[in-house]
Protein backbone atom coordinates (compact mmCIF):
# COMPACT_ATOMS: atom_id res chain seq x y z
CA UNK A 1 0.00 0.00 0.00
CA UNK A 2 1.57 3.31 -1.27
CA UNK A 3 2.03 4.93 2.68
CA UNK A 4 2.55 8.75 3.40
CA UNK A 5 2.16 8.82 7.07
CA UNK A 6 0.47 11.92 8.24
CA UNK A 7 1.61 14.79 6.79
CA UNK A 8 -0.19 17.91 7.73
CA UNK A 9 1.28 21.13 6.08
CA UNK A 10 1.11 23.86 8.80
CA UNK A 11 0.38 26.26 6.51
CA UNK A 12 -1.74 28.04 3.75
CA UNK A 13 -2.60 26.20 0.45
CA UNK A 14 -0.91 27.95 -2.48
CA UNK A 15 -2.43 29.98 -4.83
CA UNK A 16 -4.81 29.44 -7.35
CA UNK A 17 -2.36 27.56 -10.34
CA UNK A 18 -5.62 25.57 -10.69
CA UNK A 19 -7.49 28.38 -12.09
CA UNK A 20 -5.09 28.90 -14.99
CA UNK A 21 -6.22 25.69 -16.37
CA UNK A 22 -9.45 25.86 -15.50
CA UNK A 23 -10.68 29.41 -15.61
CA UNK A 24 -14.17 30.04 -14.59
CA UNK A 25 -14.44 28.14 -11.39
CA UNK A 26 -14.65 30.79 -8.41
CA UNK A 27 -16.25 28.49 -5.94
CA UNK A 28 -12.68 26.75 -5.47
CA UNK A 29 -12.16 29.67 -2.87
CA UNK A 30 -14.83 29.18 -1.22
CA UNK A 31 -14.56 26.98 2.37
CA UNK A 32 -15.73 23.87 2.50
CA UNK A 33 -17.87 22.65 5.45
CA UNK A 34 -16.12 22.45 8.53
CA UNK A 35 -18.04 19.07 9.88
CA UNK A 36 -16.48 16.94 12.14
CA UNK A 37 -13.10 17.85 10.90
CA UNK A 38 -9.82 16.83 13.58
CA UNK A 39 -8.32 19.98 13.09
CA UNK A 40 -8.46 21.43 16.47
CA UNK A 41 -8.04 24.89 16.07
CA UNK A 42 -10.25 26.36 13.51
CA UNK A 43 -10.11 29.99 12.60
CA UNK A 44 -12.98 31.43 13.16
CA UNK A 45 -13.32 34.23 10.53
CA UNK A 46 -14.59 31.44 8.13
CA UNK A 47 -18.03 30.37 9.03
CA UNK A 48 -18.80 26.79 7.75
CA UNK A 49 -20.44 27.82 4.87
CA UNK A 50 -23.01 24.39 3.68
CA UNK A 51 -22.69 24.56 0.32
CA UNK A 52 -22.81 22.04 -2.95
CA UNK A 53 -24.09 23.90 -5.90
CA UNK A 54 -21.12 21.52 -7.71
CA UNK A 55 -22.99 18.86 -8.71
CA UNK A 56 -25.91 20.65 -9.87
CA UNK A 57 -24.28 23.47 -11.60
CA UNK A 58 -25.03 23.35 -15.39
CA UNK A 59 -21.53 25.03 -16.24
CA UNK A 60 -19.20 24.63 -19.11
CA UNK A 61 -17.28 22.30 -16.83
CA UNK A 62 -18.83 19.02 -15.89
CA UNK A 63 -16.52 17.36 -13.71
CA UNK A 64 -17.25 18.32 -10.19
CA UNK A 65 -13.53 19.07 -8.72
CA UNK A 66 -13.60 18.51 -4.64
CA UNK A 67 -13.26 22.82 -2.73
CA UNK A 68 -10.73 23.42 -1.79
CA UNK A 69 -9.96 24.92 1.63
CA UNK A 70 -8.08 28.30 0.51
CA UNK A 71 -7.09 29.68 4.28
CA UNK A 72 -7.61 27.14 6.66
CA UNK A 73 -5.30 24.56 7.44
CA UNK A 74 -5.69 22.15 5.34
CA UNK A 75 -6.95 18.82 7.47
CA UNK A 76 -7.89 15.23 6.14
CA UNK A 77 -11.59 15.08 5.89
CA UNK A 78 -14.01 14.14 8.28
CA UNK A 79 -13.04 10.56 9.35
CA UNK A 80 -14.25 7.96 7.72
CA UNK A 81 -16.01 4.58 8.75
CA UNK A 82 -15.32 2.68 5.46
CA UNK A 83 -11.86 1.86 4.29
CA UNK A 84 -10.84 3.05 0.83
CA UNK A 85 -9.19 1.15 -2.20
CA UNK A 86 -5.19 0.65 -2.35
CA UNK A 87 -2.34 -1.34 -2.96
CA UNK A 88 -0.50 -2.21 -5.34
CA UNK A 89 3.01 -2.72 -7.93
CA UNK A 90 3.45 -0.81 -10.88
CA UNK A 91 6.77 -0.58 -12.62
CA UNK A 92 8.14 1.13 -14.96
CA UNK A 93 12.07 1.35 -16.96
CA UNK A 94 13.93 2.41 -19.76
CA UNK A 95 14.53 -0.40 -22.52
CA UNK A 96 13.62 0.25 -25.54
CA UNK A 97 11.50 2.97 -25.19
CA UNK A 98 9.49 2.67 -21.74
CA UNK A 99 8.41 -0.94 -20.46
CA UNK A 100 5.54 -0.46 -18.34
CA UNK A 101 4.74 -3.31 -15.54
CA UNK A 102 1.71 -3.57 -13.11
CA UNK A 103 -0.75 -5.92 -11.04
CA UNK A 104 -4.42 -5.87 -11.18
CA UNK A 105 -5.57 -5.78 -7.55
CA UNK A 106 -7.26 -3.42 -5.62
CA UNK A 107 -8.40 -3.69 -1.67
CA UNK A 108 -10.67 -2.24 0.66
CA UNK A 109 -8.92 -2.82 4.04
CA UNK A 110 -8.32 -6.46 3.92
CA UNK A 111 -10.98 -6.79 1.34
CA UNK A 112 -9.93 -7.84 -2.49
CA UNK A 113 -12.57 -5.37 -3.90
CA UNK A 114 -11.43 -6.39 -7.49
CA UNK A 115 -8.63 -8.49 -9.48
CA UNK A 116 -9.35 -7.01 -12.66
CA UNK A 117 -8.65 -3.51 -12.05
CA UNK A 118 -7.02 -1.32 -14.90
CA UNK A 119 -4.19 0.74 -13.28
CA UNK A 120 -2.56 1.76 -16.57
CA UNK A 121 -4.56 4.85 -17.80
CA UNK A 122 -3.93 5.47 -21.16
CA UNK A 123 -3.96 9.47 -21.34
CA UNK A 124 -3.95 9.60 -25.23
CA UNK A 125 -2.08 7.26 -27.68
CA UNK A 126 1.80 8.26 -26.86
CA UNK A 127 1.62 8.73 -22.86
CA UNK A 128 0.39 6.11 -20.66
CA UNK A 129 -0.19 6.72 -16.26
CA UNK A 130 0.12 4.16 -13.89
CA UNK A 131 -2.31 4.22 -10.55
CA UNK A 132 -0.80 3.44 -7.44
CA UNK A 133 -2.19 4.36 -4.14
CA UNK A 134 -5.93 5.59 -3.94
CA UNK A 135 -8.12 4.25 -6.90
CA UNK A 136 -10.44 7.37 -6.90
CA UNK A 137 -7.76 9.41 -6.79
CA UNK A 138 -5.42 8.29 -9.44
CA UNK A 139 -8.23 7.19 -11.73
CA UNK A 140 -9.83 10.98 -11.15
CA UNK A 141 -6.36 13.20 -11.67
CA UNK A 142 -5.50 11.17 -14.53
CA UNK A 143 -8.61 11.61 -16.13
CA UNK A 144 -8.73 15.30 -16.00
CA UNK A 145 -5.17 15.49 -16.95
CA UNK A 146 -5.67 13.73 -20.19
CA UNK A 147 -8.41 16.49 -20.57
CA UNK A 148 -5.56 19.41 -19.63
CA UNK A 149 -3.40 17.10 -22.09
CA UNK A 150 -5.93 17.39 -24.80
CA UNK A 151 -6.49 21.24 -24.17
CA UNK A 152 -2.85 21.96 -24.31
CA UNK A 153 -2.74 19.90 -27.91
CA UNK A 154 -5.53 22.30 -29.04
CA UNK A 155 -3.81 25.84 -27.82
CA UNK A 156 -0.42 24.66 -28.88
CA UNK A 157 -1.40 22.52 -31.97
CA UNK A 158 1.61 20.27 -30.71
CA UNK A 159 1.84 17.37 -28.50
CA UNK A 160 2.70 17.90 -24.82
CA UNK A 161 6.08 16.76 -23.66
CA UNK A 162 6.16 14.20 -21.18
CA UNK A 163 8.20 16.33 -18.51
CA UNK A 164 4.72 18.70 -18.87
CA UNK A 165 2.12 16.95 -18.41
CA UNK A 166 4.07 14.94 -15.27
CA UNK A 167 4.02 19.09 -14.39
CA UNK A 168 0.65 19.66 -14.78
CA UNK A 169 -0.78 16.80 -12.83
CA UNK A 170 1.86 17.55 -10.28
CA UNK A 171 0.51 21.55 -9.94
CA UNK A 172 -3.07 20.33 -9.65
CA UNK A 173 -2.18 17.86 -6.67
CA UNK A 174 0.00 20.22 -4.72
CA UNK A 175 -2.75 22.04 -4.34
CA UNK A 176 -4.55 19.50 -1.94
CA UNK A 177 -1.10 18.58 -0.52
CA UNK A 178 -2.00 17.13 3.81
CA UNK A 179 -5.54 16.44 2.66
CA UNK A 180 -5.59 13.02 2.29
CA UNK A 181 -5.18 12.25 -1.37
CA UNK A 182 -3.20 9.49 -2.40
CA UNK A 183 -1.51 9.00 -5.45
CA UNK A 184 1.82 7.97 -6.59
CA UNK A 185 1.67 7.61 -10.02
CA UNK A 186 4.34 7.12 -13.06
CA UNK A 187 3.87 9.54 -16.48
CA UNK A 188 5.45 7.60 -19.40
CA UNK A 189 5.33 8.81 -22.34
CA UNK A 190 7.57 9.44 -25.72
CA UNK A 191 8.27 13.01 -27.04
CA UNK A 192 10.40 14.85 -28.68
CA UNK A 193 13.36 14.13 -26.72
CA UNK A 194 13.35 10.58 -26.81
CA UNK A 195 11.70 8.19 -23.76
CA UNK A 196 10.06 10.16 -20.88
CA UNK A 197 9.51 8.72 -17.59
CA UNK A 198 8.46 10.92 -14.09
CA UNK A 199 7.25 9.64 -11.23
CA UNK A 200 4.80 11.99 -9.30
CA UNK A 201 3.09 11.63 -6.40
CA UNK A 202 0.01 13.67 -3.84
CA UNK A 203 2.66 14.68 -1.29
CA UNK A 204 4.32 16.65 -3.94
CA UNK A 205 7.50 14.89 -5.71
CA UNK A 206 8.04 15.04 -8.94
CA UNK A 207 11.41 13.58 -10.17
CA UNK A 208 12.55 11.95 -13.79
CA UNK A 209 14.31 8.68 -13.77
CA UNK A 210 14.53 5.80 -16.35
CA UNK A 211 13.60 3.18 -13.39
CA UNK A 212 10.84 3.02 -10.78
CA UNK A 213 8.48 1.17 -8.92
CA UNK A 214 5.63 2.27 -7.04
CA UNK A 215 3.42 0.37 -4.33
CA UNK A 216 3.07 -2.02 -1.42
CA UNK A 217 5.12 -4.21 -3.73
CA UNK A 218 7.35 -2.02 -4.78
CA UNK A 219 10.43 -3.19 -2.96
CA UNK A 220 10.22 -7.16 -4.42
CA UNK A 221 10.04 -5.08 -8.01
CA UNK A 222 12.67 -3.08 -7.20
CA UNK A 223 14.94 -6.15 -6.31
CA UNK A 224 14.00 -7.87 -9.50
CA UNK A 225 14.92 -5.54 -12.03
CA UNK A 226 17.96 -4.00 -10.36
CA UNK A 227 19.33 -7.62 -10.52
CA UNK A 228 18.16 -8.65 -13.75
CA UNK A 229 18.44 -4.79 -15.91
CA UNK A 230 21.08 -4.64 -18.48
CA UNK A 231 22.19 -2.41 -21.54
CA UNK A 232 21.73 -5.24 -23.98
CA UNK A 233 18.38 -6.58 -23.08
CA UNK A 234 16.09 -7.18 -26.33
CA UNK A 235 12.54 -6.07 -26.38
CA UNK A 236 11.22 -9.59 -25.13
CA UNK A 237 13.76 -9.92 -22.63
CA UNK A 238 13.12 -6.44 -20.87
CA UNK A 239 9.19 -7.36 -21.37
CA UNK A 240 10.20 -10.90 -19.48
CA UNK A 241 12.16 -8.84 -16.76
CA UNK A 242 8.97 -6.43 -15.73
CA UNK A 243 6.61 -9.26 -16.22
CA UNK A 244 9.19 -11.24 -13.65
CA UNK A 245 9.37 -8.18 -11.48
CA UNK A 246 5.52 -7.91 -11.01
CA UNK A 247 5.02 -11.65 -10.40
CA UNK A 248 7.39 -11.52 -7.64
CA UNK A 249 5.98 -8.83 -5.85
CA UNK A 250 2.49 -10.25 -6.43
CA UNK A 251 3.75 -13.63 -4.86
CA UNK A 252 5.02 -11.64 -1.69
CA UNK A 253 3.10 -8.69 -0.79
CA UNK A 254 -0.51 -9.56 0.21
CA UNK A 255 -1.65 -6.42 -1.61
CA UNK A 256 -0.70 -7.11 -5.01
CA UNK A 257 -2.47 -10.09 -7.61
CA UNK A 258 -4.79 -10.26 -10.11
CA UNK A 259 -2.94 -10.63 -13.43
CA UNK A 260 0.25 -8.58 -14.64
CA UNK A 261 -0.37 -5.95 -17.47
CA UNK A 262 2.45 -5.40 -19.67
CA UNK A 263 2.63 -2.47 -22.25
CA UNK A 264 5.23 -0.55 -23.89
CA UNK A 265 6.22 2.72 -25.28
CA UNK A 266 7.99 3.58 -28.47
CA UNK A 267 8.38 6.22 -30.90
CA UNK A 268 5.16 5.84 -32.83
CA UNK A 269 3.37 5.38 -29.57
CA UNK A 270 1.97 2.86 -26.88
CA UNK A 271 1.35 -0.68 -27.94
CA UNK A 272 -0.31 -3.31 -25.00
CA UNK A 273 2.46 -6.13 -25.14
CA UNK A 274 0.31 -8.71 -22.94
CA UNK A 275 -2.22 -9.58 -20.07
CA UNK A 276 -0.71 -12.66 -17.46
CA UNK A 277 -2.57 -14.34 -14.99
CA UNK A 278 -0.62 -14.26 -11.75
CA UNK A 279 -2.17 -18.32 -11.15
CA UNK A 280 -0.55 -19.20 -14.76
CA UNK A 281 2.89 -17.15 -14.10
CA UNK A 282 3.30 -18.91 -11.74
CA UNK A 283 2.82 -22.95 -12.78
CA UNK A 284 5.05 -21.46 -15.79
CA UNK A 285 7.99 -20.38 -13.71
CA UNK A 286 7.87 -23.83 -11.90
CA UNK A 287 7.76 -25.89 -14.64
CA UNK A 288 10.74 -23.64 -15.78
CA UNK A 289 12.81 -23.88 -12.70
CA UNK A 290 11.59 -27.98 -12.16
CA UNK A 291 13.80 -28.35 -16.03
CA UNK A 292 16.91 -26.58 -14.91
CA UNK B 1 -33.12 6.75 18.94
CA UNK B 2 -30.06 7.58 17.60
CA UNK B 3 -27.32 6.14 20.33
CA UNK B 4 -24.06 8.16 19.05
CA UNK B 5 -21.60 5.34 21.09
CA UNK B 6 -23.15 2.31 19.21
CA UNK B 7 -21.64 3.95 16.02
CA UNK B 8 -17.73 4.76 17.19
CA UNK B 9 -17.05 1.37 15.60
CA UNK B 10 -17.44 2.86 12.36
CA UNK B 11 -20.90 2.07 11.87
CA UNK B 12 -20.75 -1.66 12.96
CA UNK B 13 -22.05 -2.54 16.50
CA UNK B 14 -19.86 -2.18 19.52
CA UNK B 15 -20.42 -5.03 22.48
CA UNK B 16 -24.24 -5.00 23.69
CA UNK B 17 -22.97 -4.31 27.44
CA UNK B 18 -20.13 -2.07 27.24
CA UNK B 19 -18.43 -1.10 30.23
CA UNK B 20 -15.58 1.54 30.77
CA UNK B 21 -15.57 5.05 29.46
CA UNK B 22 -18.07 5.35 26.34
CA UNK B 23 -16.31 9.00 24.38
CA UNK B 24 -19.66 10.09 22.96
CA UNK B 25 -19.19 12.00 19.77
CA UNK B 26 -21.27 13.18 16.34
CA UNK B 27 -20.73 11.27 13.38
CA UNK B 28 -22.52 12.52 10.09
CA UNK B 29 -22.66 8.85 9.35
CA UNK B 30 -25.07 6.37 10.00
CA UNK B 31 -25.03 2.64 8.69
CA UNK B 32 -28.47 1.31 7.61
CA UNK B 33 -27.46 -2.23 6.15
CA UNK B 34 -28.27 -3.72 3.30
CA UNK B 35 -26.92 -5.40 0.44
CA UNK B 36 -27.32 -5.23 -3.83
CA UNK B 37 -26.12 -7.54 -6.37
CA UNK B 38 -25.83 -7.25 -10.35
CA UNK B 39 -25.18 -9.10 -12.98
CA UNK B 40 -24.85 -8.75 -16.75
CA UNK B 41 -25.57 -11.52 -19.19
CA UNK B 42 -25.55 -11.51 -23.03
CA UNK B 43 -28.66 -9.45 -24.09
CA UNK B 44 -29.87 -8.58 -20.13
CA UNK B 45 -29.18 -7.61 -16.54
CA UNK B 46 -29.59 -8.32 -12.99
CA UNK B 47 -29.88 -5.71 -10.43
CA UNK B 48 -31.11 -7.60 -6.93
CA UNK B 49 -31.07 -5.83 -3.26
CA UNK B 50 -32.94 -6.97 -0.10
CA UNK B 51 -35.44 -4.39 1.29
CA UNK B 52 -34.66 -4.22 5.11
CA UNK B 53 -33.50 -0.94 6.24
CA UNK B 54 -31.65 -1.08 9.66
CA UNK B 55 -29.91 0.54 11.85
CA UNK B 56 -28.17 -0.61 15.39
CA UNK B 57 -30.36 -3.19 16.45
CA UNK B 58 -33.21 -1.94 14.94
CA UNK B 59 -34.76 -2.76 11.90
CA UNK B 60 -36.49 0.63 10.49
CA UNK B 61 -38.51 -0.68 7.33
CA UNK B 62 -39.02 -4.15 5.72
CA UNK B 63 -40.11 -2.59 2.61
CA UNK B 64 -37.08 -0.29 1.71
CA UNK B 65 -35.70 -1.34 -1.56
CA UNK B 66 -32.66 -0.37 -2.52
CA UNK B 67 -32.80 -0.30 -6.52
CA UNK B 68 -33.60 3.00 -8.07
CA UNK B 69 -34.44 3.39 -12.27
CA UNK B 70 -32.87 5.75 -13.88
CA UNK B 71 -33.50 5.11 -17.58
CA UNK B 72 -35.16 2.57 -19.60
CA UNK B 73 -32.14 0.68 -19.77
CA UNK B 74 -30.28 1.44 -16.42
CA UNK B 75 -31.09 0.52 -12.62
CA UNK B 76 -28.61 1.66 -9.69
CA UNK B 77 -28.46 -0.31 -6.48
CA UNK B 78 -26.96 1.62 -3.39
CA UNK B 79 -26.23 0.47 -0.04
CA UNK B 80 -24.64 2.24 2.72
CA UNK B 81 -26.32 5.24 4.73
CA UNK B 82 -29.87 6.09 3.51
CA UNK B 83 -29.64 9.73 3.84
CA UNK B 84 -27.10 9.58 1.57
CA UNK B 85 -28.72 7.32 -0.97
CA UNK B 86 -31.53 9.45 -1.12
CA UNK B 87 -29.59 12.51 -1.46
CA UNK B 88 -27.33 11.00 -4.58
CA UNK B 89 -30.03 9.51 -6.29
CA UNK B 90 -31.80 12.70 -6.37
CA UNK B 91 -28.92 14.23 -7.73
CA UNK B 92 -28.37 11.57 -10.59
CA UNK B 93 -31.82 11.89 -11.68
CA UNK B 94 -31.60 15.85 -11.75
CA UNK B 95 -28.37 15.81 -13.83
CA UNK B 96 -30.12 12.61 -15.91
CA UNK B 97 -32.78 15.21 -16.69
CA UNK B 98 -30.70 17.93 -17.87
CA UNK B 99 -28.54 16.27 -19.77
CA UNK B 100 -31.85 15.00 -22.23
CA UNK B 101 -32.71 18.47 -22.19
CA UNK B 102 -29.47 19.31 -23.37
CA UNK B 103 -28.42 16.78 -25.63
CA UNK B 104 -31.86 15.39 -26.77
CA UNK B 105 -31.42 11.80 -25.74
CA UNK B 106 -31.29 9.35 -22.16
CA UNK B 107 -27.71 8.67 -20.90
CA UNK B 108 -26.36 5.20 -21.93
CA UNK B 109 -25.39 3.46 -19.13
CA UNK B 110 -21.51 3.97 -19.25
CA UNK B 111 -21.71 7.92 -19.45
CA UNK B 112 -23.94 7.31 -16.08
CA UNK B 113 -21.54 5.43 -14.99
CA UNK B 114 -18.80 7.89 -15.35
CA UNK B 115 -20.89 10.48 -14.18
CA UNK B 116 -21.70 9.08 -10.82
CA UNK B 117 -17.65 8.76 -10.50
CA UNK B 118 -16.80 12.40 -10.76
CA UNK B 119 -19.94 13.07 -8.58
CA UNK B 120 -18.72 11.00 -6.08
CA UNK B 121 -15.09 12.68 -6.34
CA UNK B 122 -16.41 15.97 -5.72
CA UNK B 123 -17.26 15.12 -2.68
CA UNK B 124 -14.14 13.49 -1.60
CA UNK B 125 -13.61 15.54 1.70
CA UNK B 126 -17.22 14.29 3.03
CA UNK B 127 -17.86 11.34 1.25
CA UNK B 128 -21.35 9.84 0.05
CA UNK B 129 -21.31 6.95 2.29
CA UNK B 130 -22.63 4.67 -0.20
CA UNK B 131 -21.65 1.36 -2.29
CA UNK B 132 -22.93 1.88 -5.43
CA UNK B 133 -23.78 -0.85 -8.61
CA UNK B 134 -25.30 0.12 -11.62
CA UNK B 135 -26.68 -2.22 -13.97
CA UNK B 136 -28.13 -1.76 -17.47
CA UNK B 137 -27.29 -2.68 -20.96
CA UNK B 138 -24.91 -0.73 -22.88
CA UNK B 139 -25.49 0.79 -26.23
CA UNK B 140 -24.44 -2.33 -28.30
CA UNK B 141 -27.57 -4.09 -25.94
CA UNK B 142 -25.22 -6.37 -24.08
CA UNK B 143 -25.16 -6.52 -20.43
CA UNK B 144 -22.93 -4.18 -18.27
CA UNK B 145 -22.36 -3.76 -14.65
CA UNK B 146 -20.26 -1.19 -12.77
CA UNK B 147 -19.64 -1.40 -9.67
CA UNK B 148 -18.03 1.83 -7.59
CA UNK B 149 -16.55 2.84 -4.17
CA UNK B 150 -17.66 5.74 -2.01
CA UNK B 151 -15.43 8.08 -3.70
CA UNK B 152 -15.87 7.28 -7.33
CA UNK B 153 -13.38 4.88 -8.33
CA UNK B 154 -15.29 2.11 -10.40
CA UNK B 155 -14.65 -0.74 -12.83
CA UNK B 156 -16.71 -2.49 -15.93
CA UNK B 157 -17.50 -5.83 -14.34
CA UNK B 158 -19.74 -8.65 -15.05
CA UNK B 159 -21.42 -9.42 -11.68
CA UNK B 160 -20.10 -7.48 -8.22
CA UNK B 161 -21.87 -7.93 -4.86
CA UNK B 162 -22.11 -4.90 -2.75
CA UNK B 163 -23.22 -3.24 0.82
CA UNK B 164 -23.00 -5.44 3.97
CA UNK B 165 -23.61 -9.35 2.74
CA UNK B 166 -20.66 -8.45 -0.45
CA UNK B 167 -18.02 -10.27 1.49
CA UNK B 168 -20.13 -13.53 1.55
CA UNK B 169 -21.72 -13.48 -2.07
CA UNK B 170 -19.01 -11.92 -3.72
CA UNK B 171 -16.88 -15.20 -3.51
CA UNK B 172 -19.84 -17.69 -4.32
CA UNK B 173 -20.22 -15.38 -7.58
CA UNK B 174 -16.81 -15.86 -8.71
CA UNK B 175 -17.08 -19.73 -8.69
CA UNK B 176 -20.51 -19.98 -9.91
CA UNK B 177 -20.65 -17.22 -12.78
CA UNK B 178 -16.57 -16.76 -13.28
CA UNK B 179 -16.00 -20.34 -12.87
CA UNK B 180 -12.88 -19.89 -10.80
CA UNK B 181 -11.14 -22.13 -8.74
CA UNK B 182 -12.31 -24.88 -10.49
CA UNK B 183 -10.82 -27.29 -13.17
CA UNK B 184 -12.42 -29.15 -16.20
CA UNK B 185 -15.08 -27.26 -16.04
CA UNK B 186 -16.84 -26.26 -19.08
CA UNK B 187 -18.02 -22.07 -19.37
CA UNK B 188 -21.36 -21.92 -20.10
CA UNK B 189 -22.84 -18.79 -21.15
CA UNK B 190 -25.02 -17.63 -18.54
CA UNK B 191 -28.92 -17.66 -19.25
CA UNK B 192 -31.41 -15.44 -17.82
CA UNK B 193 -32.95 -18.19 -15.62
CA UNK B 194 -30.12 -19.55 -14.56
CA UNK B 195 -28.99 -16.13 -13.47
CA UNK B 196 -31.78 -15.45 -11.87
CA UNK B 197 -32.13 -18.40 -10.27
CA UNK B 198 -28.76 -17.76 -8.66
CA UNK B 199 -29.45 -14.33 -7.81
CA UNK B 200 -32.40 -15.61 -5.50
CA UNK B 201 -30.13 -18.79 -4.17
CA UNK B 202 -27.78 -16.08 -3.26
CA UNK B 203 -29.41 -13.66 -1.15
CA UNK B 204 -31.76 -16.46 0.58
CA UNK B 205 -27.59 -17.74 1.57
CA UNK B 206 -27.39 -14.20 2.55
CA UNK B 207 -30.27 -13.71 4.79
CA UNK B 208 -29.15 -16.42 6.70
CA UNK B 209 -25.99 -15.35 7.73
CA UNK B 210 -26.36 -11.76 7.80
CA UNK B 211 -28.17 -9.33 10.10
CA UNK B 212 -28.43 -6.37 8.01
CA UNK B 213 -29.83 -8.62 5.07
CA UNK B 214 -33.18 -10.13 4.73
CA UNK B 215 -37.12 -9.47 4.75
CA UNK B 216 -37.70 -9.12 0.88
CA UNK B 217 -35.65 -9.88 -2.15
CA UNK B 218 -36.09 -7.08 -4.71
CA UNK B 219 -35.11 -8.10 -8.53
CA UNK B 220 -35.25 -5.50 -11.82
CA UNK B 221 -34.63 -7.63 -14.76
CA UNK B 222 -33.19 -5.65 -17.82
CA UNK B 223 -33.73 -6.50 -21.01
CA UNK B 224 -34.50 -4.74 -24.42
CA UNK B 225 -37.98 -5.24 -23.74
CA UNK B 226 -37.68 -2.77 -20.46
CA UNK B 227 -37.46 -3.42 -16.82
CA UNK B 228 -39.21 -5.82 -15.42
CA UNK B 229 -39.56 -6.13 -11.44
CA UNK B 230 -40.07 -9.09 -9.12
CA UNK B 231 -40.32 -10.01 -4.93
CA UNK B 232 -39.67 -12.78 -3.15
CA UNK B 233 -39.53 -12.88 0.19
CA UNK B 234 -36.40 -13.67 2.35
CA UNK B 235 -36.21 -14.86 6.47
CA UNK B 236 -37.49 -11.76 8.36
CA UNK B 237 -35.59 -12.60 11.35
Amino acid sequence: MYDFGDARSAGKTSGNALELYVPVLDYLSQSPINFGQIASNTLPSHPPLFQSPTPLSPSCLPVSIPLLSSSIPPSPSVPLPFPLSHGTTTLAFFQHGVIVAVDSRATAGSYIASQTVKKVIEINPYLLGTMAGGAADCSFWERLLARQCRVYELRNKERISVAAASKLLANMVYQYKGMGLSMGTMVCGWDKRGPGLYYVDSEGNRVGGDLFAVGSGSMYAYGVVDSGLRPELSVEEACELGRRAIYQATYRDAYSGGVVNLYRVHSQGWERVSQDDVLQLHQQYKAEAGCL
Amino acid sequence: MLSTPMFANGGRMKEYHHSGSTECRFSPYAYNGGTVLAVAGEDFAIVASDTRLSEGYSIHSRDSPKCYKLTDTTVLGCSGFHGDCLTLTKIIDARLKMYKHSNNKSMTSGAIAAMLSTILYGRRFFPYYVYNIIGGLDEEGRGAVYSFDPVGSYQRDSYKAGGSASAMLQPLLDNQIGFKNMENVQHLPLTLEKAMQLVKDVFISAAERDVYTGDALKLCIITKEGIKEEMVPLRKD
